[in-house]
């Protein structure tokens, strides 16, 4: 499905990795793992098309992305280390919005009860600068469980949260594992997931 | 899609209505100054006022133009925009004519009510009216270009007013030129058609080279 054939990434005159070649399968997890500066958060935007790479390409069904464009960013989703949401709105405004410009809209019944999944029930109607960092991520890990991407690709995904949502990004991963879905996460705390795959970088 | 996009901007403009006010109170501001700077001569007043007006509104439009991405920049939420699966310029297009609504829009209306204040006559008062109604969405066209490509530069302001300034030099010579024709009676039609012209090439080429400059700004 999804496949980087020798990726190579430079920033400014640094070379941060080169002849990267690795490969997800349905129900596969990539856990992705160096220390800070390596290239992950790199790695993961040229993954999403962000970014080109300076070398290699990535394919999708055996097709490259760059030439996918739009129709391979609805088979994604993407929660970066900024959460994408956007202070002045509510947390339900915030979710219905991005779901409808991706192209599910939610109604509010929907956008409440993922909200409440993720434990913020008591807080959708606030503006999310009142919110703590810990529950902003929340509100972007609440629109992660309710798209419909094959591929997420996760980075810090545990960063900022508490032990509950911890528990829960788990247990959401791994349903979505086991539904065939793909993921690849970069992080520097312990997963407990069953990854089917590690991949160093700076090694 | 298109509607949600422009609905999100609106939404987000009416919670900083502060920042939307500001741009409005500086184009009413710069323009009152000019008739108690210069004194109540109608004649001068009425020669200088098309020119008056439209700088003004070129100013107050650099004002609001960083806006456009730089806030959606820094909180990651362009990112999410940019991988949502639709195509990029009519992103771009919906958060254009978000801007134009928000902060262009305000300026067309109180135009007129300041333009009594040069003692021009009804006729020309409307014509300020049609001029800025063709005239500002080239603002807002040509201004996200210069906000796209200004991404996350320092000092980005103040580059955007150079890099967009220039480029609305043929607007700002077709807009008051319609107003000033219609001043001296000379019939504003020809300049009304040349500015229509100008927006729809604006309309052509912004929103396909904005879409170019934000994918290079975002890597």
């Amino acid at each position: 499905m999804f496949e980087a054939i020798n990726l190579g990434c430079i920033r400014g005159d640094r070379r941060l990795f080169a002849g990267l070649n690795f490969g997800i399968r349905p129900g596969e997890l990539i856990e992705l793992r160096g220390p800070n500066g390596t290239g992950k958060t790199s790695l993961l935007r040229i993954m999403c098309g962000l970014a080109a790479p300076a070398e290699g390409e990535i394919r999708w069904q055996d097709k490259n992305i760059r030439a996918l464009g739009e129709e391979y960013y609805s088979n994604i989703a993407y929660l970066a280390h900024q959460n994408g949401v956007k202070d002045e709105l509510s947390a339900i405004e915030n979710l219905r919005i991005s779901n409808a410009l991706a192209g599910h809209p939610l109604t509010r019944e929907e956008a409440g009860e993922s909200l409440a999944e993720v434990g913020l029930s008591n807080y959708w109607h606030l503006p999310t600068r009142l919110l703590s960092a810990g529950q902003r991520r929340r509100v972007g890990l609440a629109r992660l469980f309710v798209s419909q991407a094959t591929l997420w690709i996760l980075d810090e995904v545990l960063a900022s949260l508490d032990n509950a949502a911890v528990e829960l990004t788990r247990k959401v991963v791994t349903d979505h594992l086991s539904r065939g879905g793909m993921a690849i996460i970069a992080t520097h705390q312990e997963l407990a997931l069953p990854s089917s795959q590690r991949l160093d970088l700076g090694s | 899609m298109f509607s949600w996009l422009v609905r999100r901007d609106l939404i987000l403009a009416w919670r900083r209505r502060a920042d939307v006010l500001a741009t409005l109170f500086f184009f009413v501001i710069v323009v009152s100054l000019f008739p108690l700077g210069i004194g109540p001569e109608p004649q001068l007043l009425r020669a200088i006022a098309p020119g008056i007006v439209w700088v003004a509104a070129l100013l107050a439009s650099m004002l609001s133009l960083g806006r456009i991405f730089g806030n959606d920049y820094q909180d990651g939420t362009l990112e999410q925009i940019l991988l949502t699966p639709q195509p990029i310029f009519l992103l771009v297009l919906a958060k254009m004519l978000a801007h134009w609504l928000v902060s262009e829009l305000p300026l067309v209306i109180v135009a007129p009510l300041l333009g009594v204040q040069f003692g021009l006559s009804q006729n020309t008062l409307s014509t300020i009216t049609v001029s800025l109604l063709l005239g500002t969405p080239i603002l807002s066209l040509v201004g996200s270009l210069g906000a796209a490509l200004t991404l996350g530069l320092r000092a980005a302001n103040v580059l955007i007013a150079l890099l967009v300034l220039p480029l609305c030099i043929p607007a700002l010579i077709f807009g008051a030129g319609a107003v000033d024709a219609s001043v001296n009676g000379t019939g504003s039609q020809p300049w009304l058609l040349l500015l229509a012209a100008t927006l729809i090439v604006s309309l052509v080429f912004s929103p396909w080279a904005t879409s170019a400059a934000l994918r290079i700004s975002v890597e």
